[in-house]
């Protein structure tokens, strides 16, 4: 594998952030000075003017293999990522059939060994994703599963859900959490408020969240497991788990960048691209979790990125199914939420990488067998996951020139301001000048 | 806000100015008067082709629609869902580029989807769209054919004809609303034409069965219908679906009536001159006692029939885009 220099990017890092060059070699970083040698064959990539920090990690992705790779598969989906400036993803068990045995969860890790990133998986829960009866979490765990998860619908269920954190625990596993009561959620299609009641659309309320963070957060408090609430989209939710971590509680949350970049209203023409779940919320919502994040109370923003096949989102709304697009424009959202111009470069690397390789225990040294290092900050001798983004660059999304088989993007014709540069997974260039290598 | 459906699709009657309103009242007036001539047709849509599909059973509206449309001369193309391809797995976007395919000029749709004729008209932007109930959305021609039905009495009453009086008789008129607002796209676009026109809108109905927005509405909310009831110079029931009665919203439709009902007790307090209104089918014994039903207060065949003048009035406006040549 030859050499890499990263040329003159604003190198963050926890202890603060300098301006230098970045030399990789046979996938680690060997050198971190003001200026270095480059071997003779290095590539040498520009950095100036850049952040360069470790590699971005989703922790909520669906890679849609096995069962709809006409929306994506785990190739598609790393390129994505990639582009994105991922260089590990944790791919989502409501697949067809379901992550939930290790011959399955073996088949994806072997789809994602082939690509560039290091591609975790979450298991799921419960047996199909039915809700009704463990899956075996021990033998997916001993394969490196660190995360499941009945992500798409939670577990409804409180005595199982109690006896999975139960079951977690000694295995030293997190469960994540999609938190939506569906009894409450009543198969609504839209936050439940001014624009469903206009619109006729049956609402799922803020309540159907935040009644399931609440009972799971009672539930860590008796089991003592550890759980992670995916994509909480309302105040109060977040709110809910910052106070449970202030009580010592071992809970950490995410948000999606959707939550943080769009409201309701975007919903007011009917058009399904905008349908998700949890549903996007009113504006104040959309503050509140921007003020979360930038207060250090959420521990990743996470892309839920869900492609579906074009004829599924021509649908009527309330037929069409729930989820968006996200690997491809995190970055661009993430800083825009986190103000932009006066976005903290190493707030932004903690919430993209840090946070979220914490979460997934894909830090160097967590998973020494299988993945490389994530998360860690840019010191030689860590793996070379690395990411380039430059904050100046002013772009549209388009999603005719999404790496994702699918388009159903949200963002499409929005101005963007910031662009993942340069993408190195695992010491190789995969991305540069935003293109694939 | 749209000011006039000209040329236009017609999706919603929410942003609707009440010059729009109008227009297409006074235009509905003209088009009464060709409904009571022997030979009840007018050249206007000669040559144009209307698509009617209703992928959502209705004979009422759908027979409304194609008369109108035949009135004009329009060619009728006619989807019967239960015969078509999208019983077959075809998408709807597929559907309509099919019927597109065929050439038309508007399409009168009606779905059981909240938003599905927007998105129809995403799908084929330059064919004009013409809502004919979506869901719980919104059925704009049946706020309209409400709202002409007002006018119709109220200036007949002044002996006046309707287009003379443009919007004035709905000044500060009193309407109540009552019944099932949560799921109704009638209510949805009565409020919207009521309001739009000047009216001042009450509206009653079990707690279950309002919107969880109606704070946001510009309407107020009567807790006790009994309270309203020598308030209103219009009461506009609306259709209580059986299965809502059975315990899941309300109790039993018995527990509905008691509450709701519009009962020969509650009938006889009313003001004299009260227009009473029901866009149909009706629950006889359930939301509307059958005698009440059946007083010369009840304009509900007067709504029926006007639906036809209305939907003329609609497609002209939107498929011709002009007024002029009426009588030709």
């Amino acid at each position: 594998m030859s050499a890499i220099v990263i040329r003159q990017g604003l190198v963050i890092a926890t202890s603060g952030s300098r301006v230098g060059d970045v030399l990789i070699r046979d996938g680690v970083i060997q050198e971190i000075a003001e200026r270095v040698e480059a071997p003779s064959g290095a590539r040498e990539v520009e950095a100036e003017g850049c952040w360069v920090g470790p590699g971005l990690v989703d922790l909520h992705t669906h890679l849609r293999e096995p069962g709809r790779e006409e929306a994506e598969n785990v190739e598609s989906g790393a390129r994505a990522g990639a582009i994105g400036g991922f260089t590990a993803l944790v791919a989502m068990p409501n697949t067809e059939p379901a992550l939930d045995n290790v011959a399955v969860v073996a088949y994806v890790l072997e789809r994602g060994a082939r690509t560039p990133l290091d591609v975790a998986v979450a298991g799921a829960i419960t047996q199909g994703r039915g809700g009704e009866l463990l899956a075996p979490m021990a033998e997916m765990a001993a394969l490196g599963v660190r995360l499941f998860t009945d992500d798409g619908m939670g577990v409804q269920n409180p005595l199982l859900m109690r006896r999975a954190l139960e079951y977690a625990k000694p295995l030293g596993i997190t469960l994540a959490q999609h938190c939506e009561d569906e009894q409450l959620a009543n198969g609504g299609s839209i936050n439940e408020g001014a624009v469903s009641g206009r619109l006729g659309l049956v609402g799922r309320p803020a309540l159907a969240e935040e009644m399931m963070v609440l009972r799971d957060i009672e539930l860590v408090r008796l089991t003592g497991a550890r759980m992670h609430f995916l994509h909480l989209s309302t105040r109060r939710s977040v709110a809910l788990v910052a106070a449970a971590r202030r009580e010592g509680l071992p809970v950490s949350c995410e948000v999606a960048p959707h939550h943080i970049t769009l409201d309701e209203e975007a919903c007011r023409d009917f058009d399904p691209v905008f349908k998700v779940h949890p549903p996007l919320r009113p504006r104040s919502d959309v503050s509140a979790l921007r003020e979360a994040l930038r207060n250090g109370l959420v521990d990743a923003v996470a892309t839920d990125h869900a492609p579906h096949a074009p004829e599924l989102k021509d649908l009527p709304f309330d037929e069409a199914p729930a989820g968006m697009l996200g690997l491809e424009h995190a970055a661009a959202l993430t800083y825009e939420a986190l103000g932009g111009p006066d976005c903290d470069p190493s707030v932004f690397y903690q919430v993209l990488s840090r946070g979220p390789a914490r979460v997934a225990q894909l830090r160097h040294g967590d998973h020494a067998s299988r993945f490389s290092g994530h998360g860690g900050d840019l010191v030689a001798g860590e793996a070379a996951n690395v990411t380039v983004f430059d904050p100046t660059e002013r772009w549209v999304a388009d999603r005719k020139a999404l790496q994702s088989r699918s388009l159903n993007s949200p963002y499409h014709g929005r101005e963007m301001l910031g662009r993942v540069r340069t993408t190195i997974a695992k010491g190789r260039l995969v991305v540069d000048r935003g293109e694939l290598v | 806000m749209i000011d006039s459906i000209r040329g236009r699709s017609l999706l919603t009657l929410d942003d609707m100015s009440r010059g729009a309103m109008v227009e297409i009242l006074d235009s509905a007036e003209s088009f009464v008067e060709v409904n009571r001539r022997a030979i009840k047709k007018v050249p206007t849509l000669k040559g144009r082709v209307v698509a009617s599909l209703f992928f959502e059973e209705s004979t009422r509206t759908r027979l409304s629609f194609e008369t109108a449309a035949k009135r004009l001369s329009a060619d009728v193309l006619s989807l019967a869902v239960a015969s078509s391809s999208m019983k077959k797995g075809e998408s709807l976007r597929d559907t309509i580029a099919t019927i597109d395919a065929l050439g038309i000029d508007a399409v009168v749709m009606r779905h059981k989807s909240s938003g599905a004729a927007q998105q129809v008209k995403r799908f084929v932007p330059h064919v004009r769209v013409i809502n004919g109930g979506d869901g719980q959305h919104q059925h704009p021609t049946q706020g309209l054919l409400d709202a002409f039905t007002i006018r119709q009495v109220l200036a007949e009453r002044h002996g006046a004809s309707g287009v003379e009086t443009g919007s004035s008789l709905f000044e500060g008129l009193h309407v109540l609303i009552v019944g099932d607002i949560r799921h109704s796209r009638v209510a949805r676009s009565d409020v919207a034409a009521y309001v739009a026109l000047g009216a001042q809108v009450r509206v009653a109905a079990p707690g279950t069965l309002l919107p969880v927005d109606i704070g946001q509405w510009p309407v107020s909310v009567v807790d006790d219908f009994d309270e309203a009831i020598e308030w209103a110079d219009v009461v506009g029931l609306l259709r209580l679906q059986r299965e809502r009665g059975t315990g899941s919203f309300v109790p039993s439709l018995g527990e509905y009536t008691f509450t709701h009902g519009l009962t020969w007790e509650r009938a006889r307090r009313l003001k004299e001159s009260a227009i009473i209104m029901h866009p149909g089918p009706m629950n006889r014994g359930v939301e509307i006692d059958s005698r009440v039903a059946d007083l010369p207060a009840a304009v509900i065949n007067r709504q029926v029939e006007n639906g036809v003048p209305i939907r003329m009035a609609v497609l002209y406006l939107s498929v011709a885009g002009s007024v002029e040549g009426v009588d030709q």
